[in-house]
């Protein structure tokens, strides 16, 4: 276990690299001129491109820039925006917004997409087992912003049940329905997988046994049958953590949440190019240590996987 | 993409009877007895998608928007790209089915329109996916090594960029504000960073099938027989490992509409004067107290459009998959 997470962990190494230094180039060497657009009509002056140019490096190579730009970062020093501003603060301040969003989706999506598989692995080929079929196919076909805007017109506009945006306190009925917008494709695949897992595991030898030994089907099912088949369930729902965090930005920009996704669409919109990388570095990293996290959760859960 | 339902759709296709190695077998049997060599892979499934009326749904709609995206002409006779101000906001009636946008442009033109820019981005982007990820995914399964280690490594690390994020920067930097690119530069563009951004996932795909047949006794047979490298790939490997690169194909057609609607919707994709629907639900949102109709016409073909390639690539996966016969 050991040696696998370490090598897991140098297997990131180049990844990382390899991701960051991509939009490193991407945002800071290919549009040409870094201060195009940066101090309104005019050009900008000779002092300010100057100090710019000294604290970013911009007169070097690239490399130069991102091995200097990578060793401000572990020392904790995310670089400031064009304005001046700290984007540590900016980090600090909306990241908080996206995981309680990201938290609201994951439990809503475990709650009824676990719900819908359960039910519908147990009672194959009824009606809710179409109805769920059907459902989920809508659901994971739907871009995000489709089901994002028929709600909000539905739920705040048209029935007014809810406000049609989230004020800045997110309270959490307010964040009810982004967070099922957000969690709408991940809770379909969930339930489908959950299905399928339950179908397959009930005709189990340990599941004949539970029955035979004349255990009452609640049991069965809730002991025996649930904990085994919900290893995939568990895994799927980390790897959409790590997603969710990065992935926002659509529903941050309907209900105009002011998370990280709606602050790395703006320094885009807005050409912030320190804010987009550093943005953007925080999230791969996120990404990849999920991702990483869920493949070790899976050993832990599963018995019969040992990792090397 | 990240998607994970990808992950379910693999599967590796069954080991086919090699057809036609044993030459000399049937050298004195008379020639109508040929016909009655076993069906393949493809054969079968044909047999199983004409039996299901998903397939057929599915399959109307997908040429009724072919048609659409071909011949606009033959749905439509109103002007897509110019209207009158008189007009602005007008709810739907007999003269405009669908009504009449901000602009006083007829709706019902506009969304009829909006299927070519749609439906073409999402192809173009598809196939390129299969072509880059299916070579590459041969490439690493069948030559292995170091290779193979260098290969996904580079893949890992297009597949650590969050899909919706990396297109934005992407297209942001060469699609940006400031530039000037023509309506099929744009469309390049937008298929370019989607290919960018998926051909790992078909990589995987591929390389992991090609590594499951390898060793299969008919590739051996082949290399014993003296087949040369190309001839062993596009006869013998190639055929045996399309079949779930066909199913993701299909799917990822209705997803790309999907997230080329998306990048339009977020306004750094497809861009006026060029009519596609995510466009016009961008377009559409400022208005969606006052006029919902602006918004609900393009959301409508946009899903329905979306729902009939799914709709097929699941139809045509349970037909290919041989676990669900």
């Amino acid at each position: 276990m050991g040696r696998y997470l370490l090598r897991r962990l140098l297997q990131l190494i180049p990844v990382f690299i390899g991701t960051t230094f991509l939009i490193y180039w991407l945002v800071w060497s290919v549009p040409g001129d870094p201060f195009a657009g940066k101090c309104g009509e005019r050009a900008c002056p000779d002092a300010y491109v100057n100090m710019m140019t000294e604290k970013f490096k911009l007169d070097q190579s690239i490399w130069v820039q991102y091995g200097n730009y990578m060793q401000n970062l572990f020392q904790g020093d995310f670089g400031s925006t064009f304005g001046g501003r700290p984007i540590g603060d900016i980090i600090a301040t909306s990241y908080p917004n996206t995981l309680k969003l990201a938290m609201v989706a994951l439990i809503i999506e475990a709650v009824i997409g676990l719900t819908a598989g359960v039910l519908t692995g147990l009672r194959r080929n009824g009606f809710l087992d179409n109805l769920v079929l059907v459902s989920t196919l809508f659901l994971l076909a739907l871009p995000i912003f489709v089901i994002g805007f028929v709600l909000q017109w539905l739920f705040g506009v048209q029935w007014g049940i809810v406000k049609p945006t989230v004020s800045n306190e997110m309270r959490i009925s307010e964040l009810i329905l982004p967070g099922f917008v957000l969690g709408s494709a991940s809770m379909a695949y969930i339930a489908r997988v959950a299905r399928t897992s339950i179908a397959e595991n009930r005709r189990a030898d340990y599941v004949r046994t539970a029955i035979a030994k004349g255990l009452p089907m609640r049991r069965v099912v809730g002991v025996h049958l649930l904990r085994n088949s919900l290893i995939p369930v568990v895994t799927l729902l980390g790897t959409d953590l790590g997603a969710l965090m990065g992935g926002a930005i659509v529903t941050e920009g309907i209900f105009q949440i002011n998370g990280i996704g709606r602050q790395v669409f703006r320094a885009i919109v807005t050409k912030e190019s320190a804010t987009v990388v550093s943005i953007v570095v925080v999230l791969v990293l996120v990404y990849l240590l999920m991702n990483l996290l869920v493949d070790l959760l899976y050993a832990a859960l599963d018995p019969r996987i040992r990792y090397e | 993409m990240s998607d994970p339902t990808a992950a379910s759709i693999v599967s590796t296709p069954p080991v086919e009877q090699p057809t036609g190695v044993g030459a000399p077998a049937d050298a004195g049997v008379p020639e109508n007895a040929r016909r009655e060599k076993p069906r393949g892979l493809l054969g079968d499934a044909w047999r199983d998608l004409r039996r299901k009326p998903l397939f057929w749904i599915s399959a109307t709609l997908i040429v009724v928007f072919v048609l659409m995206a071909l011949f606009p002409s033959l749905f439509t006779n109103g002007d897509p790209e110019n209207g009158t101000l008189t007009n602005s906001r007008v709810e739907p009636s007999a003269n405009g089915w669908f009504g009449y946008d901000v602009q006083g442009r007829d709706v019902f033109a506009r969304v009829i329109y909006g299927a070519r820019a749609s439906i073409v981005v999402s192809l173009l982007s598809v196939l390129g996916t299969l072509l880059i990820g299916g070579t590459m995914g041969i490439i690493a399964g069948y030559r292995g090594g170091w290779v193979d280690a260098l290969l996904s490594r580079i893949a890992d690390v297009f597949f650590g960029l969050p899909f919706v994020l990396g297109a934005i920067v992407i297209l942001t930097t060469f699609n940006g504000s400031g530039t000037s690119n023509s309506k099929a530069e744009i469309m390049a563009l937008v298929s370019i960073s989607l290919i960018v951004l998926s051909w790992p996932v078909v990589m995987r795909l591929m390389r992991s099938s090609v590594l499951a047949t390898r060793e299969a006794d008919y590739i051996v047979a082949a290399r014993a027989l003296g087949a040369g490298t190309g001839r062993i790939i596009l006869k013998h490997l190639l055929p045996n490992c399309l079949a779930p690169l066909l199913v993701y194909g299909t799917i990822m057609v209705g997803t790309f509409i999907g997230v080329e609607a998306t990048l339009s919707f977020l306004g750094v994709g497809l861009k006026s004067p060029v009519v596609s629907w995510g466009i016009m639900i961008n377009e559409a949102q400022n208005y969606i107290r006052v006029s919902p109709f602006l918004l609900f016409f393009p959301s409508a073909f946009l899903v329905t459009a979306v729902l009939s390639f799914v709709m097929l690539g699941e139809a045509v996966r349970e037909a290919l998959d041989p676990k669900l016969r």
